[in-house]
């Protein structure tokens, strides 16, 4: 009989850092492909739609559409992986080369699976709620500048739409916990109501700072004042604690832990989407990581410059600097405990929004000095 | 024109938490009365595990009854085992060799890490940190594996008889277990800076259903619960029984009744078990394991009464007989039933993600519960 010792095997891991570097690499490399591309040969095509600007804005519309399917299925993938990483596991491995596809059959699964609504539930509220938390997202996604040209609608208001329009999701997530018609359900929508609005206040106080600092609302003008210094850098003793306060607000917004209340699992079963099933449910996915990669791409523009940065092509450094702030997210997610609802709650109130207000009038200072 | 004041009244909410749902452990189910997220009143409702172990037991002769042990305290069923083996024991007035009664010790404890093994990693779980959860579930494999390579089985182990042990140590154990204690004492540490000293983690359970001193006697709690309200209460101690007597271990106590002190007895335990373990392996003497009990045993009538400490608390085991082979009233005293007691006093005034946290820190296992 023998003593059964099981040691981690390192050379695994070793594989995977080698892997990561590899897809990196190769997506780096086609995205900066993109340009060499033929693309004068489509310039009737471009002239086509230029002349229909409805058909234009429903190109763009479907693109933003892809663009945020494509990136949810890669950081679902991401959050899976990154998780197996933290807790001394593998991770998805089974479907695709290192589980790579395990989001889009977790997809074609769901999307076969019966719609079931619940009898008792608000059946219109309970139809709507999924859609009208993934429009908001979606349209957050529009202003989003990837690069100078990569923008769904370069909007001279985008920072305060941006911040308006992802507000409309509370609205989406009430609907889901009251429509539901489970007790769960209604905690959680209650709870992340609550919570969103709650920290949108200190949120947006310091996107004041930085706007009114850039003087300007428009975010592809903010990025292009960062040229020469990202914003954190030429004002330090400012915005780095603004961007802590900003980082601890985008981790509520998006439900994360600490501050994951709204789908506690452990207390609430699954939050506001526990009698969701199928594709519904999938857009609840599909949206809360939309909220996600926006608020860490929202920072970058906000903080880190955007798409500046040398050689390789703005989109990219725009998607690696968002991707590294996502995977601090979520490092911080699988690192910490969850906060009590009063704690979340005195935590935004006590500190954030004092803390905030106090940025801004520093801010204000700074500037008529 | 007179103004009247129409008075809003919220007739509250009944929430139905389990029997399924992600942290009752086990099918246990609470009706909890709502007040937005304010506990009003609970009422934990069991039973839906009773297998009527009990009745069950007088149909058997005394020695097919502790198998049935295996299945009450699951995650710790060595020490279920043991406090039914001992009341065979003392009835029919059964000597257990030397040998036996370390390797019971040495079982037992390893059971004990596995067991609070898995409070931290669902505690842990319950208040949101997921990773440490997968964590301690890795040092808890190591022990099961040991376990396995002795006993062949992973949860219900029915290693304990009346009488001894079923078996010797396998060889190479002693060296598996000193290897595995090695690396658990790094992972140990390795927990205290991930979680116990977490801002959100103390956050969480400071304070958190606090048991004082008086009401924890009140309501008859033992074990880690007892010993996380201030009081030095360890049959192990008090009523030494085996070889724990010769061992040295100091019984960690905290006064704070909180979830936090519960917790932390529990952290403390599983490094008393470990020095306990290597004491067992140290001093291991030679000679039998089993003292071979008669083919049909029948006792003497009269009882008998054993008291062990298992990871949950007092666990005891009542026995009559009156000359046949089959025991005439068998009774369990489990103290996870008895903890549960303690929530409909404790849940009225805390948030909803407390109950999670204040039923988790009471270590609860249903299949002792419902018996």
């Amino acid at each position: 009989m023998s003593i059964q010792t099981t040691a981690p095997n390192r050379a695994s891991q070793a594989g995977q850092w080698a892997a990561g570097i590899l897809i990196t690499v190769l997506l780096v490399a086609i995205v900066s492909a993109l340009p060499l591309l033929p693309w004068q040969k489509l310039e009737p095509v471009t002239r086509f739609f230029g002349e229909h600007p409805l058909l234009n804005a429903l190109i763009k519309a479907v693109l933003v559409a892809t663009v945020i399917a494509l990136q949810c299925l890669f950081l679902i993938w991401l959050e899976r992986k990154f998780a197996g990483w933290m807790q001394a596991r593998l991770g998805p491995m089974h479907v695709g080369w290192k589980g790579t596809l395990q989001t889009l059959a977790d997809a074609l699964k769901l999307l076969t699976k019966e719609d079931v609504i619940p009898a008792q539930a608000d059946r219109a509220l309970f139809a709507l709620a999924p859609y009208l938390v993934f429009v908001a997202s979606m349209l957050t996604f529009m202003v989003l500048p990837f690069s100078l040209t990569w923008v769904g609608y370069d909007y001279n208001l985008g920072a305060l739409f941006a911040l308006s329009i992802s507000t409309v999701g509370a609205l989406g997530i009430l609907a889901a916990g009251w429509g539901a018609n489970n007790k769960y359900s209604l905690l959680g929508g209650v709870r992340a109501v609550a919570q969103l609005l709650s920290y949108e206040i200190p949120m947006i106080l310091v996107v004041l700072s930085v706007v009114t600092l850039a003087d300007t609302l428009s975010l592809t003008r903010i990025v292009q004042q960062q040229a020469g210094l990202w914003n954190i850098a030429a004002y330090p003793l400012l915005l780095i604690p603004g961007f802590l306060i900003y980082f601890a607000c985008a981790l509520a917004e998006v439900n994360r832990a600490p501050f994951d209340l709204p789908e506690a699992e452990s207390e609430l079963v699954s939050g506001f989407h526990t009698e969701y099933s199928g594709m519904r449910f999938a857009i609840f996915f599909l949206a809360e990581f939309a909220n996600n990669f926006f608020t860490a791409g929202f920072a970058v523009v906000l903080f880190f410059g955007g798409w500046q940065g040398p050689i390789l092509p703005p989109v990219v450094w725009f998607t690696i600097k968002t991707l590294l702030l996502i995977i601090l997210m979520m490092w911080v997610r699988w690192t910490l405990p969850r906060l009590r609802i009063d704690q979340m709650m005195g935590f935004c109130w006590k500190l954030l929004v004092p803390l905030a207000l106090a940025l801004f009038c520093a801010t204000a200072v700074y500037l008529v000095r | 024109m007179t103004l009247t004041t129409t008075e809003i009244s919220s007739p509250g909410m009944t929430l139905n938490m389990g029997p399924q749902h992600p942290s009752t452990h086990g099918v246990l189910r609470l009706v909890v009365e709502l007040d937005g997220e304010v506990i009003h009143s609970c009422r934990p409702v069991i039973g839906y595990l009773h297998r009527g172990l009990e009745k069950m037991m007088e149909a058997r002769p005394y020695r097919q009854n502790v198998p049935f042990t295996d299945r009450l305290d699951y995650l710790a069923s060595l020490n279920c085992n043991l406090a039914m083996a001992q009341a065979i024991e003392r009835i029919g007035n059964v000597t257990v060799p030397e040998r036996a009664q370390y390797i019971r010790v040495l079982l037992c404890e390893l059971n004990r890490i596995a067991s609070h093994l898995v409070f931290l990693g669902t505690f842990a779980t319950d208040l949101g940190a997921t990773t440490v959860f997968l964590y301690s579930f890795r040092e808890r494999e190591k022990v099961l594996d040991l376990l396995e390579a002795m006993t062949g089985a992973r949860l219900t182990y029915n290693w304990i008889r009346a009488g001894g042990v079923a078996a010797d140590l396998p060889e190479g154990f002693a060296e598996g277990v000193r290897a595995f204690l090695e690396e658990f004492r790094v992972a140990l540490d390795e927990n205290d800076r991930l979680l116990t000293g977490n801002r959100i983690f103390r956050a969480r359970c400071e304070g958190v259903g606090v048991i004082p001193r008086e009401m924890a006697i009140a309501y008859g709690a033992s074990g880690p619960v007892a010993r996380g309200s201030g009081i030095p209460y360890d049959i192990r101690r008090v009523a030494p029984y085996d070889v724990y007597d010769r061992m040295e271990f100091d019984v960690p106590v905290f006064s704070e009744g909180d979830c936090l002190a519960r917790y932390c007895v529990r952290i403390e335990e599983m490094r008393q078990s470990a020095r306990i373990i290597l004491q067992c392996l140290r001093e291991l003497p030679e000679g039998e394991t089993t003292t071979k009990l008669p083919k049909i045993f029948k006792p003497p009538p009269g009882e008998a009464y054993s008291r062990t400490e298992s990871p949950r608390g007092e666990f005891s085991v009542y026995l009559v007989s009156d000359g046949s082979p089959n025991p005439v009233r068998v009774h369990i005293r489990t103290p996870s039933f008895v903890h549960l007691g303690l929530l409909p006093a404790l849940l009225p005034g805390v948030k909803v993600a407390d109950v999670i946290a204040i039923l988790g820190s009471l270590d609860t296992v249903l299949g002792e519960v419902d018996r």
